[in-house]
């Protein structure tokens, strides 16, 4: 048995080490060891002239780090407000695109639709072109004698223009009940270089018209994995709760949900990571404008390494985002224990 | 698919047990079933619209002239047909260039990822060395790593080369993936190993089994990766900012992105 085993297995060893050489290779010397180069930037004040690794680069230590955590100033000023801006981003993507996503796999997983395949394809082409392409398209329906302000019009509503109104959606909605200027004790007091009422601002008009653009492109994905889960309910469990006189909300809440609960979850999961990484859209519509309301700390990072050559506070802002990524994880990681025991 | 799931069982029970509640919720609730088939397909309706017709808007612009696009955003129908747009895009830019661009970095990445993925694979599925674990849990940290937080990264590896702004800096560092590795290697821990167990016996070497038994089998699973490499690798944007800056090496989003915030960015602020 041995010497046979010997004989088929003989020189898997140097085999197996060759056949993931290439991939080890490569990722190592484009993903590892990058990120070892970053940390060293990170601790640098490299402004991109010459080897970041000369003798002549200033260290700096934490300092880049401590310009946007601790030290009052523009760079944490300018971080906080990403950090903000991307946290009302996740707040309302997040919930909206999970919930438009399990809508529209219930309607398409219903037994006596015809022409699904249709329906399915639909939904998912948004999904599969370019972010970059994509983006143009509603810079288009979002113009100002866009597709959106026209169907706005119809309706007798003046839309407005989108991406160079920076009013927060909150402010907007206070503004209405009354609250015309901001209270004081919101103005005078804040949190990490803005204040409670800049906190409290809401995702701007622009920031809207960027939200809306990514759930739309992402519902199809997450529709594709409820349907997934859908299909392999099985069908005796709802005739069951037919049979019991569980109405249409009841058989979803009670009985369809808890059966697909691990996709729920997995759904929010990715939700929650990948929206954090939100790049591709900001770059191409807005650039982080009107007056930074769509700066994210991806954008921020990469504005402040390549726009202001400020590279090691560049790189100090993608391993906080990083940070932030990995807590998002464990933090989902740490709710399903939970939920399971 | 559930439908397909529900037969078996019915099977085994008796051949009119299938018909059975379907006819009787029918019965139950007719004009119910009929709103909701209404219901259904207008929520349907609405929704295809408000994820097609964009692209159909889009289409209908790209042939609109510039005062018929701007008074009738709307319209599906360009008024009067006008090729300006087309002939702009391929006299007055560099988009055929871009063009051979992607189709050149595209083809060579989904050609590399599809080789050196299945190969990674297949070794950290099958073949037994010392360090396959430890590889394939870095390949898993790896698949975590958001690819945003490396575009400084990836910038000072590429400058600290010598590499910066060309085709390898282009193709090079993305022509694996963790997430493909990932993939193949759960399709090879699905089939069965005793065809190679077998050519093995028979004194074919590693390579020769995984080329001439393994591969014709994944042929479902090499597909998907083909799709998905492509469909990547054709979309990919970020890494093309931080690896080139010279328009001739611009592949179709990024010179797309680029249009945009120069020229076509100019005219939005104006509007």
């Amino acid at each position: 048995m041995s010497r046979k085993r010997s004989a088929v297995r003989g020189g898997e060893a140097v085999a197996g080490w060759l056949f993931v050489a290439p991939v080890v290779v490569i990722l190592g010397l484009f993903l590892l060891l990058p990120i070892l180069m970053a940390l060293w930037v990170s601790l640098t004040g490299w402004n991109g002239q010459g080897s970041p690794f000369r003798s002549g680069v200033p260290f700096v230590g934490t300092d880049n780090y401590a310009s946007l955590l601790t030290e009052d100033g523009l760079p944490r000023q300018d971080f906080m407000t990403s950090i903000r801006n991307n946290l009302y981003y996740v707040l309302l993507v997040v919930p909206i695109q999970t919930a438009l996503a399990l809508g529209l796999a219930l309607v398409v997983n219903q037994r006596m639709l015809k022409s699904k395949g249709f329906f399915r394809t639909a939904f998912y082409f948004p999904s599969v072109t370019s972010s970059v392409a994509i983006s143009v398209v509603f810079l288009f329906i979002f113009a100002n004698s866009g597709a959106v302000n026209a169907l706005l019009g119809m309706v007798g509503i003046q839309g407005p223009v989108w991406f160079n109104d920076s009013r927060g959606l909150i402010h907007i909605l206070l503004d209405t009940v009354g609250v015309n200027s901001p209270p004081r004790a919101l103005v005078d007091h804040g949190m990490l270089s803005l204040t409670w009422w800049d906190w409290l601002a809401g995702p701007s008009v622009a920031m809207s018209a960027i939200i809306a653009l990514v759930v739309w492109t992402t519902s199809g994905t997450f529709m594709l994995m409820f349907l997934a889960a859908l299909q392999n309910v099985p069908q005796q469990v709802e005739e069951a709760s037919l049979i019991d006189g569980a109405n249409r909300w009841q058989r979803l809440r009670f009985v369809t949900i808890p059966m697909i609960k691990p996709t729920v979850f997995l759904v929010l999961t990715l939700g929650l990571i990948s929206t954090w990484h939100v790049f591709d859209q900001i770059y191409v519509m807005s650039q982080g404008n009107p007056a930074k309301t769509t700066l994210t700390p991806a954008f921020l990072s990469y504005r402040t390494a390549f726009k202001d050559f400020e590279y090691g506070r560049g790189a100090a802002i993608s391993f906080v985002l990083f940070l932030i990524i990995v807590v998002m994880t464990l933090l989902q990681r740490w709710i399903l224990r939970e939920r399971k025991s | 698919m559930s439908r397909t799931e529900a037969t078996p069982g019915a099977h085994r029970q008796g051949r009119d047990e299938p018909e059975a509640p379907r006819r009787r919720s029918k019965r139950r609730s007719r004009p119910r079933g009929l709103v909701n088939t209404f219901v259904g397909y207008s929520i349907l309706i609405f929704f295809a619209l408000v994820f097609l017709y964009p692209f159909v808007i889009q289409l209908a612009n790209s042939l609109k002239s510039e005062p018929d696009a701007a008074a009738n955003p709307l319209s599906p129908i360009p008024h009067p047909v006008s090729f300006a747009g087309f002939e702009r895009i391929f006299e007055g830019t560099n988009f055929p260039l871009w063009l051979v661009n992607s189709l050149l970095v595209t083809t060579v990445i989904t050609v590399g990822r599809v080789f050196f993925d299945s190969l990674a694979g297949y070794a950290l599925a099958r073949l037994r060395f010392r360090g396959r674990q430890a590889i394939f849990a870095g390949v898993i940290a790896v698949m975590a790593v958001p690819g945003v937080v490396l575009l400084i990264p990836k910038f000072l590896v590429l400058n600290q080369f010598g590499i910066y702004d060309s085709y390898t800096a282009l193709i090079l560092p993305i022509i694996v993936d963790a997430a493909g590795v990932f993939i193949m290697k759960q399709f090879f821990e699905s089939v069965p190993a005793s065809m190679e167990e077998a050519a093995r016996i028979d004194g074919a070497s590693v390579f020769r089994t995984y080329w001439s038994v393994v591969l014709p089998m994944a042929r479902p699973a090499l597909i998907t990766l083909t799709i998905l490499s492509f469909q990547g690798s054709w979309n990919e944007f970020p890494h093309t900012l931080v690896a080139v800056q010279d328009p001739d090496l611009f592949t179709l989003p990024r010179g797309l992105a680029d249009l945009v915030s120069g020229s076509l960015g100019a005219a939005r602020s104006t509007h």
